[in-house]
């Protein structure tokens, strides 16, 4: 394999539509913030029943991704597959990008974000947010030091190595925390489940590698440099599986719930009756984000075009958001069970189904972080030699190549 | 209260430091005016500025037989108490009272019955919060420092009684000892204003003044009170029991 050179990102003409774009995200962000702290969250479609909402979908997406888009690079340190090694350095920046986009949008959604300081410096250890605001943090710090020993001149290989075993580990904790966000949640029916935290950690494998393949082909394309249909063809397959994964624990997920007397109704909600919820789940996250993606990347015929491996990506990327949505707001709109046994009725919305329907405000802060991981994605690679002047199949390893298109 | 100053033996003047002076500049200021700005701060009493005591444990009694459907006393009592209001958006408007209709599945009985923070031995709510700002006092009362809260709402997601409620709109027209903020999160504090002046909560007082005397309020600690002598005599029972939070508020007759 031949050495890898690394440049970076030469802004052209070619940057102006979508910087301009992602330029308008944000400050429809940044409008978007103003309008909650003004007027306060009552320009939200959230409410004392769905407390959480879009942006909290958006900020869970991000976050997940960002650890899943480390995937790439942990393959090449961690687990010593050379060929991906050309890409570790835009997957850990990627990582770090979509974390800091993720957190935006959930710190901006804060009743007083102004008071961020006190989050930052008051600590209730008995709570998973508390060490999760520790285990966000130190994700920056330590992929942040897994980007430097990557590209620090003369730094051993062994470094590099270490300090992604370190990264990898990091990643892993921190999507467990992340999961148990809501597996710890006793009182809900629709979380009080110890799968959420390995469910989470599927999900973050695979948006984030969808994430990735999509960023990855956009910043080749703005920069005129080639990505190899094998290499794509190679990570589409990877994608396949850890799609599989995620409906594996779905059925898991679901299939336990079920066989619960206790669960029966939030499944049937679930499951059948939700409206849009049910919906979501079928149509959304089991169709779109994944039987489709299964087919476009294990099928011959389509397998063998990059094209069909982008769009499984897109769909993936579509399928991850419903089934947020599904988790975070039908969790929510199910009513307790604060008196099992019972109908039960009130000026407090008790014993229903909750309302939620999302505002203009939470779609422009959760875009507004998708603008911002992109941004700091973007600038990243301007000013770091990020990206390697090529991808292509020869340029990365001609055997694994002629491998792979044996296996197609 | 000692001044940190005067604690050390005495020394050449000329020998202060500057950090001296100014800790013993502290240190006289807050004698001078400490005591009103804390008692300003608990509700102006020294009893009302005493730490709460751990050898109490405050709890509600509510025989729902005696509560009246049509009656909401309670809910508007506590609405004028603390200075909360229904204001036309049922959805985000506070409610830190509410009465709930149930109807048994199984045999048709219908009961009323008001709703408010359980005030757990084993709060949810504290657990998750990540600042701390959910709180239990040694008590037993739970509350929000609205200091503290940064407005994450994860205590309303672990809530199992749905007893919190997030304020989404600017306020007005607040009561001193019930201090409210935009982006916050709230909920019953059992009237610790009154309650630690030695009262009884504003609902439990207009409950009586009905005449249907449903709701008992006093320390479950001691055994002499009159709600543990009738928690003693009668069977009640807690909400979901099933998650041993040990809620303060019993239910007798449900």
């Amino acid at each position: 394999m031949a050495k890898t050179v690394y440049q970076e990102l030469k802004p052209t003409a070619r940057f102006w539509i979508p910087g301009l774009l992602i330029g308008a995200f944000l400050i429809a962000a940044a409008w978007a913030v103003y309008q909650a702290e003004h007027y306060g969250h009552i320009v939200t479609g959230m409410n004392n029943q769905v407390v959480w909402g879009l942006p909290h979908v958006f900020a869970i997406f991000l976050i997940v991704a960002a650890s899943g888009a480390l995937n790439v690079a942990s393959i090449a340190s961690v687990f010593g597959r050379a060929a991906y090694k050309p890409m570790a350095r835009l997957s850990a920046l990627l990582a770090i990008a979509l974390l800091a986009g993720g957190l935006a949008v959930l710190v901006l959604d804060l009743g007083r974000p102004d008071r961020l300081i006190v989050a930052m410096t008051k600590y209730n250890f008995r709570s998973i947010f508390a060490w999760n605001i520790y285990l966000y943090t130190g994700f920056f710090a330590v992929v942040g030091a897994y980007l430097f020993v990557q590209m620090a001149r003369g730094m051993h290989e062994k470094w590099v190595r270490r300090v992604g075993i370190v990264a990898f580990l990091w990643r892993l904790a921190l999507t467990t925390g992340t999961g148990s966000i809501f597996g710890w949640l006793v009182a809900r029916p629709g979380y009080d489940a110890a799968i959420m935290a390995p469910l989470f950690i599927a999900m973050s494998f695979s948006f984030g590698l969808a994430v990735f393949l999509l960023v990855q082909q956009l910043l080749f394309a703005l920069a005129g440099r080639p990505v190899g249909a094998g290499l794509i063809h190679r990570l589409g397959r990877l994608l396949g599986i850890f799609v599989a994964l995620v409906l594996y624990f779905t059925a898991i997920q679901h299939l336990t719930a079920l066989y619960a007397a206790e669960h029966a109704d939030i499944e049937r909600f679930i499951l059948r009756e939700g409206g849009i919820y049910t919906a979501l789940f079928w149509g959304g996250q089991v169709l779109i984000g994944g039987l489709l993606p299964l087919v476009l990347v294990f099928h011959p015929a389509a397998a063998a075009r990059p094209a069909a491996t982008l769009l499984a990506a897109g769909l993936v990327i579509i399928g991850g958001f419903a089934q947020l949505y599904v988790i975070v707001i039908a969790g929510q709109a199910f009513p307790l069970e604060s008196f099992p046994g019972y109908e039960v009725s009130s000026s407090f919305f008790d014993g229903v189904v909750a309302h939620y329907s999302p505002s203009l405000v939470e779609l422009a802060l959760g875009l507004g972080g998708i603008a911002l991981a992109l941004t700091i994605t973007a600038l990243g690679a301007i000013v770091l030699r990020i990206l390697p002047q090529e991808l292509s199949d020869s340029a990365l390893d001609p055997t694994a190549t002629a491998a792979s298109s044996n296996a197609a | 209260m000692k001044l940190p100053a005067l604690k050390t033996p005495a020394k050449d003047i000329t020998e202060i430091s500057r950090r001296e002076l100014l800790r013993s500049g502290a240190a006289l200021a807050t004698v001078a005016l400490a005591p009103g700005v804390t008692l300003m701060a608990f509700g102006g009493t020294p009893a009302a500025a005493a730490p709460a005591d751990p050898g109490r444990r405050w709890g509600l009694l509510i025989d729902v037989n005696r509560c009246a459907s049509d009656c909401d006393a309670c809910v508007r009592a506590c609405s004028e108490e603390n200075g909360w209001k229904l204001d036309g958006n049922p959805e985000t408007d506070a409610q830190w009272i509410r009465k709930v209709d149930l109807k048994d599945r199984e045999t048709g009985r219908e009961v009323s019955l008001p709703v408010m923070c359980q005030h757990c031995e084993n709060p949810p709510c504290v657990d998750v919060c990540p600042t701390g700002a959910s709180m239990k006092r040694a008590d037993g009362i739970v509350l929000v420092d609205k200091h503290v809260c940064i407005g994450c709402r994860y205590c309303m997601m672990a809530c199992p009684f749905k007893a919190r409620s997030f304020i989404h709109e600017p306020l007005e027209g607040q009561k001193s000892h019930a201090p409210r903020g935009k982006g916050t999160v709230e909920s019953c504090t059992l009237c610790v204003h009154r309650v630690d002046e030695g009262g009884t909560p504003a609902c439990v007082e207009a409950c009586g003044r009905t005449g249907n005397g449903a709701m008992i309020f006093g320390d479950l600690n001691d055994p002499e009170s009159e709600i543990s002598r009738r928690l003693a005599d009668y069977p009640s029972i807690t909400l979901r029991e099933d998650m041993r939070l040990n809620p303060g508020v019993h239910y007798s007759n449900l």
